[in-house]
Formats: C-alpha cells, sequence, structure tokens
C-alpha cells in the first residue's frame, strides 16, 4: 500500500515516548525515512517534482491514535453506522487503528463475521479496522466462544462488551484459554442483576428523578472478581470503560502488585456527570452511565499517575429513530471517534505526550499492533502518523459529524486540540481536517 | 405557565395561585348544572401509556366541566402497538388540533421530551417514578382546606409511608407540602427510599430532600397530624425490596392498634388505589379524618384549575371571573 508519492512534514513538533523535538519528516515508501530539523531544505520544491508538503507549524507530528473500543455497527445495523462511515469518522479523529466491537448482528463469534468485518475495514482502506471476538457464543454468556479457530485467524481481543460476563464459571474457563493462546480478554464490567431496567448513575440524581439507577457498585464487584480470577490464572485482561472512582484504585491496587491488566476510560466518562441527564436527553444515556464529579475526578488522577493506560472512545451510533424515543426505551451510547483528542486535551488534565500515550503508544501494545500503529516516528517505521494542533479550540456542529447518527454529547461545549492531517502508510489521507481519499 | 410537568418548576406563589382557582372550580362543581363554557372549542387529549382509570377520568371530567372536546389514546388499542413511533403519534394528534395533551407514562421525563414534537400544552399524568403534578396538587388542597389553614400548612406534622423509591407521588407531592411549611417525614425500609437518603456517599446539594427519614412507624405515630400512606406494588418483592407483603404490613400498615397511638383528629390520605390489608388495615370509611374520598373529588376541581390555568382566557386575564362561570 505505499505511495509513489513521498511526503515531507515541515515544522512540527515530533513527540515520541523518547521526548519531543521540533523537526521534519521525511516519508518514502510508506515508511518514514527520516526526521531532523531542517531536513526539509535538502529536498525538491512540490512545484519542481520534490516531495508532497504538509505545513505543520504549531502542530505536533506523532503515530495515529488507536481506538481500543468501536461499535462500527456493520453487520446488522447499518442504518446507524457502516464501517466505511465509521472509519471516516476515525480518520477525522485523528486514528491508524480502530478495535470493532462484537455486538453486531449476527456477532462476531466465528470466523467467517470476524473476516467479513475485516475485509470491509480493508474494502473501506482508511484505517486498520481490527476485528474483536466474543467471550461467548452470541454474547449470550452461556457457551464460550471458538477461541483457538478465531485466535488461528489473528483474532487476539475477546469481549462481550455491552454485556459483562456473569457467569464465574465461564469466565473462569475463559481465562483458562486466554493464558493457553496468549490473547487478551476485555470485560465489560456489570453485575447484570444489579442494573436491571437502569438508564443512569444511582445517585442523587437519579433519586430526584425517579429514573432506575445503575450503581458503582454494580461495576465494582465484576472488576474486584476478574482481579481475582486474573491473579489466579494469570490471564491477561483489559477493563472496559471504567467509570468509578473505587474502580481506579482497584486498577491501581493490582498493578501494584503486578497483575497483568490494563484498563481504558472513555472521554465522556472524564469530561460529563449524570447532571446532564436532568433534562432527559437520550443522548446522555450510555452504558456504564455519566457518575459523579468524584468519579470524573478519580478517572482524571488514574488518567494522569499512568493507572488507566487508554483513552477508548466507545464510539456508539444509534440512528435518530432510535435515540428519539423515551429514555428507558432508547439505546445507551454515544459518538466518540471525532471528538475523543479535543476532549483529551480539553479534560483530561493530561500532557500533550501523556494524551498521545493513551490514544495510541499504549493501546497500540495493547491491542497487540505494534507491528503498525503506535511507534515512534523515527527512520524506518511505517507512516501511520497523525498531524494535530494542540492548541486550537473549536466546538463541534452536526455538520461536522461524518457517522451515519448523530448523537453526540459535544455540541456547544468547547474541545481543544484539533487533527489536520493524518498519513496511513505512507499516504496522505486528511488534508487540513478533509479526506482526500 | 406553558405546561405542567414537575412541581419543580412551581413556585409557592403559582401552586398557591392553583390552590385559590381550584376553590372556584370546586364550587362550578356543587351547582346543579355543573359546567362552564370557559374551554369551549378547545381540544384536550389524554394519551395514557400506561393503566390508569381514576386519573384519566379525572382530567376528562374537569376538561368537559369547562365545555373542552376530548379525545382519548390509550396505549392498549393505540397504534404503538403497531410499531410508531411515540414521536409520531404525538406528531399525528397534533396535527389533527389538539390544544392540550394529558399524558401518563412508565418513563420519567417522557412529558418533557413531548414539548420538542408539540406546541401543545403538556400536562404530566404521571411519568415513571417521576413526577405527578396534579396528585401532589390536590393533595396540597385537600389537606390545606381540611384543616382550614388558607393556603398554607405551616407546622403541620405529616408521615408519608411507603415505597417512596418507586413513586410520582411521593417526588411530588412531599415537594407541595414542604412549600406550604409543612414538617415531611418519609416512614420506610431503607429499601424502599430513594438511594441517595440511605447511602451517604451519594452527596449533592441541588436534589436535597427536606424530610426527616424514619424506619419505624411506630415510633413517629404519636407525633403527627396527618399519615399519607402509598401504595404498596405486590411485584416489588421479586426485586428483593421487600420479604413480601405480609411483612410489610406487619410493620408498615395501618392497623387499628397503630391507628389507637394517632392523635383523636389525625388526618389520614392515600393516593388510591388502595391495596386493603396491605398499607391499609383498617376501613377508611370508618375513620373520622380520613381525607381520602374528597382527595377524588378535589381532583376534579384541581384539573379543572390546572387546564384552566393553562388553555384558559382566564391565563391572559381576558375574561372575568363571571365571564368563566357564565
Amino acid at each position: 500500500m505505499s505511495s509513489n508519492k513521498s511526503v515531507l512534514i515541515t515544522g512540527g513538533t515530533v513527540v515520541n515516548a523518547s521526548g519531543e523535538v521540533l523537526a521534519d519528516v521525511m516519508i518514502d515508501q510508506g515508511v518514514v525515512q527520516e526526521v531532523g530539523p531542517n531536513i526539509a531544505a535538502k529536498y525538491a520544491a512540490e512545484s519542481e517534482g520534490g516531495p508532497q508538503r504538509i505545513d505543520a507549524t504549531s502542530c505536533v507530528i506523532t503515530s495515529a491514535f488507536v481506538d481500543l473500543h468501536t461499535h462500527l455497527r456493520e453487520p446488522g445495523r447499518e442504518e446507524s453506522e457502516t464501517i466505511e462511515t465509521g472509519s471516516r469518522a476515525a480518520v477525522l479523529g485523528g486514528y491508524g487503528a480502530v478495535v470493532a466491537m462484537p455486538n453486531t448482528e449476527p456477532a462476531q463469534d466465528s470466523v467467517a463475521v470476524v473476516e467479513f468485518v475485516r475485509m470491509q475495514g480493508e474494502r473501506a482502506g482508511l484505517v486498520d479496522v481490527v476485528p474483536s471476538a466474543c467471550i461467548t457464543v452470541n454474547r449470550a454468556g452461556l457457551q464460550l466462544g471458538p477461541f483457538h479457530s478465531l485466535t488461528q485467524n489473528g483474532v487476539t481481543l475477546y469481549t462481550d462488551d455491552g454485556n459483562g460476563v456473569q457467569d464465574p464459571v465461564i469466565m473462569r474457563r475463559a481465562m483458562e484459554y486466554a493464558k493457553e493462546l496468549n490473547i487478551t480478554l476485555m470485560q465489560h464490567c456489570e453485575v447484570s442483576r444489579l442494573t436491571e431496567g437502569a438508564v443512569m448513575h444511582e445517585g442523587c440524581c437519579s433519586s430526584h428523578l425517579g429514573l432506575p439507577g445503575w450503581p458503582s457498585i454494580a461495576e465494582v464487584l465484576m472488576l474486584q472478581r476478574d482481579l481475582e480470577l486474573v491473579r489466579e490464572t494469570g490471564a491477561k485482561m483489559h477493563f472496559l470503560h471504567l467509570s468509578t472512582a473505587r474502580s481506579v484504585e482497584l486498577i491501581r491496587q493490582a498493578k501494584n502488585e503486578g497483575l497483568p491488566v490494563t484498563a481504558e476510560v472513555t472521554p465522556h466518562h472524564f469530561s460529563l456527570t449524570d447532571e446532564k441527564l436532568t433534562g432527559f436527553n437520550t443522548v446522555f444515556k450510555v452504558n456504564p452511565p455519566l457518575r459523579t464529579m468524584e468519579d470524573v475526578e478519580a478517572l482524571r488522577t488514574g488518567m494522569q499517575d499512568g493507572t488507566i493506560d487508554a483513552i477508548a472512545t466507545d464510539h456508539a451510533p444509534h440512528a435518530a429513530h432510535l435515540k428519539d424515543q423515551d429514555l428507558l426505551a432508547a439505546p445507551p451510547g454515544m459518538l466518540g471517534l471525532q471528538s475523543a483528542l479535543g476532549v483529551a486535551l480539553k479534560y483530561s488534565g493530561c500532557s500533550v505526550q501523556r494524551v498521545i500515550d493513551l490514544m495510541s503508544w499504549a493501546p497500540a501494545r495493547i491491542a497487540g499492533l505494534t507491528a503498525r500503529q503506535g511507534n515512534a516516528v523515527a527512520a524506518g517505521n511505517i507512516a501511520n502518523l497523525v498531524v494535530f494542533n494542540p492548541a486550537a479550540e473549536w466546538e463541534q456542529s452536526l455538520e461536522q459529524i461524518v457517522s451515519k447518527s448523530h448523537n453526540t454529547p459535544y455540541l456547544g461545549l468547547p474541545l481543544q486540540g484539533q487533527v489536520q492531517y493524518v498519513v496511513r502508510d505512507g499516504k496522505v489521507i486528511l488534508e487540513a481536517g478533509v479526506i482526500t481519499k | 405557565m406553558k405546561h405542567l410537568l414537575s412541581m419543580d418548576d412551581l413556585s409557592l406563589g403559582e401552586l398557591q395561585q392553583l390552590l385559590s382557582l381550584a376553590d372556584e372550580m370546586s364550587e362550578i362543581q356543587k351547582r346543579s348544572q355543573p359546567k362552564v363554557p370557559a374551554l369551549r372549542h378547545k381540544t384536550v387529549a389524554s394519551l395514557f401509556f400506561e393503566d390508569s382509570t381514576r386519573t384519566r377520568l379525572s382530567f376528562e371530567t374537569a376538561a368537559k366541566r369547562l365545555s373542552a372536546d376530548t379525545m382519548t389514546f390509550s396505549a392498549a388499542s393505540s397504534s404503538v402497538n403497531k410499531g410508531e413511533s411515540l414521536r409520531d403519534t404525538v406528531e399525528t394528534l397534533s396535527a389533527m388540533g389538539v390544544d392540550a395533551f394529558v399524558v401518563r407514562h412508565k418513563t420519567a421525563g417522557l412529558p418533557l421530551a413531548m414539548t420538542q414534537w408539540t406546541d401543545a400544552h403538556i400536562v404530566n399524568a404521571g411519568d415513571g417514578a417521576h413526577q405527578h403534578p396534579t396528585q401532589a396538587l390536590l393533595d396540597a388542597f385537600t389537606l390545606t382546606r381540611a384543616l382550614e389553614m388558607g393556603n398554607s400548612l405551616a407546622g403541620v406534622r405529616i408521615a408519608m409511608v411507603g415505597d417512596i423509591r418507586h413513586s410520582r407521588v411521593a417526588r411530588s407531592t412531599v415537594r407541595a407540602f414542604v412549600l406550604l411549611g409543612a414538617q415531611v417525614t418519609l416512614v420506610a425500609p431503607a429499601s424502599l427510599l430513594p438511594p441517595s437518603l440511605i447511602y451517604s456517599n451519594a452527596t449533592h446539594t441541588s436534589h436535597e430532600w427536606p424530610v426527616s427519614i424514619s424506619h419505624h412507624l411506630d415510633e413517629v405515630l404519636g407525633e403527627v397530624d396527618v399519615v399519607y400512606l402509598l401504595r404498596m406494588q405486590h411485584e416489588r418483592m421479586n426485586a428483593a425490596f421487600i420479604s413480601s407483603v405480609g411483612e410489610y404490613a406487619l410493620h408498615f400498615g395501618l392497623t387499628p392498634k397503630r391507628m389507637a397511638k394517632l392523635p383523636h383528629n389525625f388526618k389520614l390520605m392515600h393516593p388510591g388505589p388502595m391495596n386493603h390489608g396491605v398499607e391499609i388495615g383498617v376501613d377508611p370509611a370508618l375513620v373520622p379524618g380520613s381525607l381520602i374520598t374528597q382527595q377524588v373529588t378535589n381532583g376534579v376541581s384541581i384539573r379543572m384549575a390546572v387546564l384552566l390555568s393553562l388553555l384558559g382566557p382566564a391565563a391572559t386575564s381576558e375574561m372575568t371571573k363571571e365571564e368563566r362561570n357564565v
């Protein structure tokens, strides 16, 4: 997929895990050829047959983002999103790869469906679409998925996302397989018996509004159980969209003990609270629910001190007619791909370098994608890059949204950090905020 | 006032105005021909997505006594079962020319959502466990009139007993009682109180319940003027809120023995329908201070007052009291 045309990114700040430096970046044959200050002078101008030039003044150049948690809705819910439209949203968000969640219809619990998703991703050709697969057949929590077959076909991430695996026997067996096959299980922590009918965080708001509550303890109890199972089995486990202060504490403790666990938070959980539900707007219904300011602050601290490994969007498109129902009937979920960077830089309290770690380097490692994603901007590495202006303030509007659905919670809220360019295999596919492919 | 969605939206002044207007409506109801032309040519549609006979009939009676045209939509026989979305239903009915929707739905907040879908006035007739403002108004009306305290309940001690957690009546009526100056004690097992009242970690100032809490009915009986019983739903034991209806009745039901501990002139209220032998173990007809029948009668007057202030020329002071009552 390497491009014939070479690309020269000038005037930006290259941010790598090892540090940051003002440097130009020369890309050819899909690979970074050279990184250094003022190397641009060595090359002919674009008009004279030289490389395509990108002006990255006041921008950051770094590895493209990796989303561990994307709902692309295809197959089965194409009225809400397709792999192609979701890929476009991802590119606009600065992503080079997205992990496709398996709650499709049919679910990604077989080689056939997983291969379909991978193939549709390649056909769209905008980001690496990395299919995850279910832990249990049809995410029903009753029968283990075909781990050996799926692993042979390259699947390394397994989750019943949307449902937590309730049965401790099933979960323990799944972990035994995970250890044996060196795959990662990703748990959606929710004891479902404690959240029946729930539409929002159980607390003061829900008590006042008379809405059935989703108590924090429902997340904490499953997290605790799974940490003990990790301790026993030694399987690698990733915890999806943690939302409570207590969850952050438990992960911190588990990491101190050396357990092989990682954790993600979503942009909405560290930027919005349950107070948003006072207008009964279904856009703010999400699972797990928006929680309190105390939780928001704990998540931010966890991101800053390294307890939390990744920011993952839980991008969950729902067509207007689905969200245009009452709160009980409307499905949970909100968009995230196009706003994630803007939310992260505005609300996480993290440095730019830390945000890049949370959005690119760490998730690429967790998903096992380092052959292509999340690497240093350095000579010899595949050029999957993002260029963004970390200081640019902006507001999201409906017109900007390229997802098939419009359920973003960020309309009218200030965001910071705007994606300008995305380079995929050495080719510029996002140019000044516009997809060129 | 464009809509009546929640008691939280009403100031003390607005609440008192509605109570006074209900006095006028109550006079009309006592006439031999209890009907006035105030809302002639207006259409009031009741949209009931949840079963309710008394509230729906009370609203329809109120609308008819004000000469409004009425139409009824009940979910059981409706296009909701044919897969039409709620929004489409509301837009369709609006297109027929509806001035006000009286809506009941199992989901909190649905009446508020409806204000986005239609220009008509919306009256919340009960949304999930959230609000039931006309119940609160009729309760306030009934109690203030029974105690002959004008538009005030200053210093009146009220015990509200039962399933507060799932009760829209509690969420609305407590607010009305407190606004009027009453001291309210909620009496229930912890499982039936709103979670924010039982978990100390759930603290937030903007959603306070200005009430006292008790888990022992016997301890509060000697210190209250009014007992307000809530309906105990049998299904609650399936979700582990109570051990059994019998166990609940034993500790939280109003029995003859408990009644003896109350001051002799205490007032008894219940929003209906009653579960005899559960929350109420006495025959209300034999309780001198029972206001339960008056609550029903006053329900019509209050709903007339609400419809009139939303739809009537009274809202714009175009018409005098005499003209309204012609």
